[in-house]
C-alpha cells in the first residue's frame, strides 16, 4: 500500500469517533447530559489518540521481526499526534461551549474550583505548541531546540493522567488504565531502547539506525 | 417559595397519560432536546392523580403494584418540570452496578428486588425480620414530587411513590436512648456487577444513616415506586430512601438493614473521603466541594447548546420544612 492511500485511511480513520459522538448528537442520543457525554468522549479520545501516537516508536523498536514490524506506523506519527490536539480542542471546547455556556463569568466557580481542570492549561498550551511546530519548515528553524520542545510529549502525558486521577470518585478504572499505559510508553524507552538490542542478533541492529527524532 | 400546599384542585388538573406519551416520542424523535429546550413543561399544577407511565410493565408481585396503585396524589405545588421517566431511570449513580451513569440501566438485569426483608435492629422495641409486603400493609401510599440535587452538580425533578419513614419509625417504636438510624444497602456481588469490580474502591454494603429527628422529618420518604410503577431495579428497587433536601448520594438505595444507635452511624462517602462527604450532606450553595462549586446545579436533561444551568437552593429548596433542624449548626463545618 502506498504512502498516501495510508494516509488518506489513517486520516478517515481517525475521523471516526467523532462521526460517532456527532451521529449520537443528530439522532438525541447523548442522554440525559449531553454536555457530560460530549465532554467525556472527547477527552478519551483525546488520550487515546496520545497514547497511539506515544506507541509509535515503541513498537517500531521493539518489534523487529521481517513480517511484523511497525516501520511502516512512524510516517504518520506527525498526524496522529494532530489528531491528539484535534480530540483535546474538542475536549477543551465542548466543555467551554456546552458545560459553560461561553459564561466567562463562571470561570471562578467552574475553572479554578475544579483544579482537575487548572492541571490542563499546561497541557493545552504545550499540545499547541507541539501543533504549530510540527511542520518541516518549523522542524529545521528550530533545530536542536525542536526536540526538546516535542519531548514535553511526556509532561503532557503526565499531566493528562493526573487529570484523570483527580476526579477518582468511586473507582481506579480509568486512573489505573491511563496510569499503566502512560507509564509503560514511558519506560519502554528507557536508555534510548538500547535494552531492545539484547532481544535481537547483532545483524538486525543495522535496520535500526537513528533518526533524527528517534528519541521521542 | 417554590413548595405550598395545593388548593382548588379540579378533574381539569389532571394530566392526560397521552402527555406523557407524547412527551415521551418527543423526547425520542426531536433534536429540540439537545438544543435546549428541554422536557414539555407539565407541572406547575399540583396533579390529581399520581404521575404515570402507561406504556411499561415491571415485573413485580400484584400485592406491591395494588399498594402503588393506591397512593395518593402529590399534594405540593412544584413548579418545576418533571425530568423524562428515560433520564430518571437511565442515567443515575448506583456504584453497585458499575460506576458509569448508563450502568445502573445496562448492568441490573440480574438483579432480584423480589421476595425482600428489611431487618430492624438496635434501639427499638420491635426489632426483627419485616417483610416488605407487611411493612407496605401498614402504610399509607402518596406520591411525592421532589427534587434531586446530586453532589456531582446535575439534578433531576422525580415523581415518587412511598411512604413516610416517620410512619415506619413508628411502627418498629424506638426507645429513647435511640438518637440516629442507619441504613445498610442489599449486598449480592454476583447481582450486582459493580459490588464484584476490582476497581472499585467503595467498601460494601453501602450504608448511610440520618439523625433520628432529621429521619422524623415528614419529607424524609421511603420509596418503592417512580411515575406511578414499580422502582426499576436501577433506582433502588424494591424500597429505598428519599431525602431530598441531602445530595443524593443519602438517598439510600435498596435497602436491607435499619438499625437505630446512640452513635452516629458510618457512611460509605463519609468513610471514603471525609473533607469532601459530610455526615450531613444538606445542600449547600454556600459550601463547596472541595474539587468543584456547589453554587450552581445542571437541571436534567440539560440542552447542548444552552445548558440548563440553575442556582442552587439552600437546602435544595426546603429550607421551610427543614431548616429547623439545623439552626445554631455550623453548616461549613457539619457539611
Amino acid at each position: 500500500m502506498s504512502i498516501t492511500i495510508r494516509r488518506v485511511l489513517i486520516f478517515f480513520l481517525s475521523l471516526i469517533p467523532l462521526g460517532f459522538i456527532v451521529y449520537k448528537t443528530l439522532t438525541n442520543d447523548l442522554g440525559a447530559d449531553p454536555a457530560k457525554t460530549i465532554v467525556l468522549f472527547t477527552g478519551n479520545w483525546a488520550f487515546y489518540f496520545l497514547l497511539i501516537t506515544l506507541a509509535v516508536t515503541p513498537l517500531r523498536r521493539i518489534i523487529q521481526l521481517n513480517v511484523l514490524h511497525f516501520r511502516w506506523l512512524q510516517a504518520h506519527r506527525r498526524m496522529l499526534g494532530l489528531f491528539t490536539l484535534f480530540y483535546a480542542v474538542l475536549h477543551l471546547v465542548s466543555f467551554l461551549w456546552f458545560v459553560l455556556g461561553w459564561e466567562f463569568s463562571r470561570f471562578d466557580d467552574e475553572l479554578i474550583k475544579r483544579p482537575y481542570i487548572l492541571v490542563t492549561i499546561p497541557a493545552v498550551l504545550l499540545l499547541i505548541a507541539l501543533g504549530i511546530t510540527s511542520t518541516k519548515g518549523m522542524m529545521k528553524r528550530l533545530g536542536k531546540n525542536w526536540l526538546l520542545l516535542h519531548k514535553t510529549i511526556y509532561v503532557i502525558a503526565l499531566l493528562a493522567w493526573v487529570h484523570v486521577l483527580m476526579q477518582v470518585r468511586s473507582s481506579y478504572f480509568d486512573a489505573v488504565f491511563f496510569g499503566v499505559l502512560v507509564f509503560l510508553l514511558l519506560v519502554v524507552r528507557w536508555n534510548n531502547f538500547r535494552w531492545v538490542q539484547f532481544f535481537y542478533p547483532k545483524n538486525s541492529r543495522a535496520s535500526n539506525t537513528n533518526r533524527r527524532d528517534d528519541n521521542i | 417559595m417554590l413548595i405550598k400546599p395545593s388548593q382548588d384542585l379540579t378533574e381539569n388538573d389532571v394530566t392526560p397519560e397521552v402527555i406523557y406519551q407524547a412527551r415521551r416520542e418527543f423526547m425520542q424523535g426531536s433534536l429540540l432536546t439537545a438544543t435546549g429546550l428541554g422536557a414539555l413543561s407539565l407541572s406547575g399544577n399540583a396533579l390529581s392523580s399520581p404521575s404515570q407511565i402507561t406504556d411499561l410493565d415491571l415485573p413485580a408481585p400484584d400485592w406491591i403494584k395494588q399498594k402503588i396503585n393506591s397512593a395518593s396524589a402529590n399534594t405540593q405545588q412544584i413548579s418545576e418540570s418533571l425530568t423524562p421517566y428515560e433520564h430518571v431511570t437511565g442515567h443515575n449513580n448506583f456504584y453497585e452496578f458499575g460506576y458509569e451513569k448508563t450502568d445502573p440501566a445496562e448492568k441490573s438485569h440480574k438483579f432480584k428486588p423480589f421476595p425482600w426483608k428489611v431487618t430492624i435492629a438496635g434501639e427499638v422495641n420491635k426489632p426483627g425480620e419485616y417483610n416488605l409486603e407487611d411493612i407496605l400493609s401498614k402504610v399509607q401510599m402518596e406520591e411525592r414530587i421532589y427534587r434531586l440535587r446530586c453532589v456531582e452538580a446535575w439534578s433531576m425533578v422525580i415523581p415518587w411513590i412511598g411512604f413516610s419513614l416517620a410512619d415506619l419509625i413508628k411502627i418498629v417504636e424506638p426507645k429513647s436512648s435511640a438518637k440516629y438510624v442507619s441504613f445498610i444497602s442489599v449486598e449480592r456481588p454476583r447481582e450486582m456487577p459493580g459490588q464484584a469490580s476490582a476497581f472499585s474502591n467503595i467498601e460494601w454494603p453501602y450504608r448511610e444513616g440520618l439523625r433520628l429527628d432529621e429521619a422524623m422529618n415528614p419529607l424524609a420518604l421511603m420509596a418503592v415506586g417512580l411515575y406511578g410503577k414499580v422502582l426499576p431495579n436501577q433506582n433502588g428497587a424494591p424500597l429505598r430512601l428519599v431525602v431530598p433536601w441531602k445530595y443524593g448520594f443519602k438517598s439510600i438505595k435498596s435497602i436491607v438493614k435499619i438499625k437505630f444507635t446512640e452513635k452516629p452511624p458510618k457512611t460509605t462517602w463519609n468513610l471514603l473521603a471525609p473533607k469532601e462527604y459530610g455526615f450531613y450532606a444538606n445542600v449547600n450553595p454556600e459550601v463547596d466541594h472541595p474539587r468543584w462549586s456547589q453554587a450552581r446545579e445542571r437541571r436534567l436533561p440539560s440542552g447542548l447548546l444552552k445548558p440548563n444551568t440553575i442556582e442552587t437552593q439552600m437546602f435544595n429548596g426546603y429550607a421551610a420544612e427543614v431548616a429547623y433542624l439545623y439552626k445554631d449548626m455550623n453548616l461549613k463545618k457539619f457539611y
